[in-house]
């Protein structure tokens, strides 16, 4: 069992060993690039509060991603379903003018929740009532749903004054509370958190969390045991789509507070990368959310500080998930020889 | 409206090449058993080290050849989790996309810097066939890639129905434990499969860039290769059906561009999401009767 917690930490040692062939061929120093990834970002208050910031919708995506895999459903369209919910955060914030924050948060939460579910809703009822392969279906979705957004964006919430492809700002009862001063850390990052208890115990402690779990280790299993198997994948589908339209949510009041085509920087995608980091359990994707909030942190300060591109961040993330990927296994392996 | 035919017809196999040859592609990696969801980022890792090569050497065909290497290499390294390790596809694949991905655009900047000019080259030219023939001569006047992607098919299809390593590649594919037992390295069949798919798929993304823009940019492959995975089911995993696959696509694609032009009052971008839907609804209706190969998605372990 002691190895199991010691595969994270082996993943990263290696990663950083495999991407600092990238250092080198971008002319930086890996010892160099890896103190400021990795020690620069947590030695000010406001830059490790800025971790926090980058991790919250990775833990929301995280959490969408993990509820989905948990069931056997892949859906790879967090990131559509991101939007989704964004858009509906958007009609929201600038439309209720004259509405307290406190029914107007828990507004926007619903119907972001909503419209994530909504989105979701086309693969997830070919995948279990015409058995249409979900991968390919959330995909494409997630190539519609940009479309949408820049008719949106070009269309009836074009900006008036500026031209500027950007929905009406949000007004202020509409905006996330900020929880430290001078810091971008707002209630979307406590929200998150609720959320993971809220999955951990829906998935680990209750009878639908146990069916969840049996549908997706074996579906003929699952049917054996007399699971509805199919209604078990619809409904993680939709709710793991609402979850990742709460991350839109988040991201719009917490931090934007108007729609824009660049409101997710892949956070869809890199949830999957969470999800798996954090062993599709709630408590490691927080962790790994955290963890690829710094990776994000830390390339802005080395691009800075040292000119290599940014994109390290991404290639260190990517590499990780293969990295740890392939540890898991190798673990397996040894259980199985001994 | 004669001319409009035959200009839908000339553009829809220029925006089928890329399709083709990923989708091709795609089909060697199925066939063997592996979802190769890393087909995103291969493309787009062509795309970029086509574009790079073509640049820095100054001729285009060390660039095609250095995509086609690139994904090569993609293709190796995706054997490496799906094939030797058997991890999960899903995973591993998109893991490759993101990885491929996140190097394009990193080497991108580490070669050409933060300049606010987009770097280009000068394309591929059109060669016309037929430059005699007023409806012939526009429908060929293509790239010679478009003309390699569309020689594939055929070459493909002898391959994988007429050669023992395609009869290997359809067994490993359906019954590995069988193919195993004929003394066949069901390992080093896959990987090969996934190396040439993924040369396929280089290739395939460099079209876009050494032949279609000119330049590289950070949205030049934009979900063309999820559309490809969705076209190889829709082929039902047989070469000549990926050409009728990709000219669909291609033609709503060419026709939608052309709509656009024609003054109808409907936002543009409905146009741009039609093929995805289009592919959506193919997908639904070619879904029923998609034979999948049987071992797709499940690695292979010696006992």
């Amino acid at each position: 069992m002691w190895t199991r917690a010691l595969i994270p930490v082996a993943a990263v040692l290696a990663t950083f060993v495999i991407t600092s062939i990238f250092i080198i061929l971008a002319g930086a120093n890996p010892f160099e690039a890896y103190y400021n990834f990795i020690i620069v970002p947590l030695s000010s208050k406001f830059s490790a509060l800025e971790v926090l910031v980058k991790a919250t919708p990775l833990i929301f995506t995280g959490l969408a991603v993990t509820f989905a895999f948990a069931a056997g459903y892949y859906n790879i369209g967090a990131e559509g379903q991101l939007y989704a919910g964004a858009v509906a955060a958007a009609w929201v914030g600038a439309t209720f003018t004259n509405l307290p924050a406190i029914v107007v948060v828990p507004l926007m939460l619903v119907l972001g929740f909503a419209a994530g579910m909504l989105w979701a809703l086309l693969p997830a009822f070919l995948k279990v009532k015409l058995k249409v392969d979900e991968v390919v279906t959330t995909l494409l979705m997630n190539s519609i749903i940009m479309y949408f957004i820049s008719a949106l964006l070009n269309g009836p919430w074009r900006d008036p004054e500026t031209g500027w492809p950007k929905s009406p700002e949000f007004f202020e009862a509409a905006r996330f509370v900020q929880l430290i001063p001078k810091s971008r850390l707002h209630l979307g990052f406590v929200i998150a958190l609720i959320l993971v208890v809220i999955v951990f115990i829906v998935i680990k402690r209750t009878p639908f969390g146990l069916q969840m779990r049996a549908a997706g280790a074996s579906k003929a299993g699952a049917l054996f045991a007399g699971i509805n198997v199919n209604r078990t994948m619809l409904i993680a589908a939709l709710v793991s789509g609402g979850i990742a339209g709460l991350a839109g949510v988040s991201e719009i009041a917490g931090i934007h507070y108007h729609l824009i085509s660049e409101l997710s920087g892949g956070y869809g995608y890199t949830g999957i990368i969470v999800a798996t980091l954090g062993g599709l359990n709630p408590i490691g994707v927080s962790v790994a959310a955290m963890f690829i909030g710094l990776i994000d942190t830390g390339a802005q300060t080395v691009s800075r500080v040292l000119g290599v591109p940014v994109y390290l961040g991404d290639v260190v993330q990517s590499t990780l998930l293969l990295v740890t990927l392939s540890m898991l296994l190798l673990q397996n392996y040894r259980i199985k020889r001994i | 409206m004669g001319d409009f035919i035959i200009d839908i017809i000339a553009a829809t196999l220029r925006v089928a090449t890329p399709l083709i040859f990923a989708t091709l592609g795609e089909l060697f990696c199925e066939r063997a058993g592996i979802l190769n969801l890393g087909i995103e980022g291969t493309m787009f890792f062509g795309a970029f080290s086509g574009f790079a090569a073509a640049s820095l050497s100054g001729s285009l065909w060390v660039g095609v050849l250095t995509a086609l290497v690139g994904g090569m290499l993609s293709g190796w390294l995706m054997s490496l989790f799906s094939v030797r390790l058997g991890v999960n596809q899903h995973v591993s694949g998109l893991g490759i996309t993101l990885l491929m991905t996140a190097l394009s655009l990193f080497g991108f900047r580490v070669i050409f810097g933060e300049s606010r000019v987009l770097p280009s080259i000068t394309p591929f030219k059109q060669l016309s066939i037929f430059p005699n023939s007023p409806v012939l001569g526009e429908i060929f006047s293509q790239y010679a890639l478009t003309y390699i992607a569309i020689a594939l098919i055929p070459i493909v299809w002898w391959v994988v129905y007429r050669t023992n390593f395609g009869l290997n590649l359809r067994s490993v594919g359906d019954n590995p434990e069988a193919t195993d037992a004929a003394g066949i390295n069901v390992y080093n069949l896959r990987t090969i499969a996934l190396v040439i798919g993924g040369a396929l798929m280089g290739v395939g993304g460099a079209f876009l860039s050494v032949a279609q823009l000119g330049s590289f940019t950070f949205g030049i492959v934009a979900g063309r290769g999820w559309v490809c995975i969705a076209l190889i089911i829709f082929a039902n995993w047989h070469p000549i059906k990926v050409l009728w696959g990709a000219l669909l696509f291609g033609s709503v694609q060419a026709l939608q561009s052309r709509l656009q032009l024609t003054g109808i009052k409907l936002p543009y971008e409905l146009f741009l999401a039609l093929p995805y839907i289009v592919t959506i609804i193919a997908l639904t209706l070619a879904g029923r009767n998609a034979s999948y190969p049987a071992a797709l998605l499940k690695p292979y372990k010696r006992e």
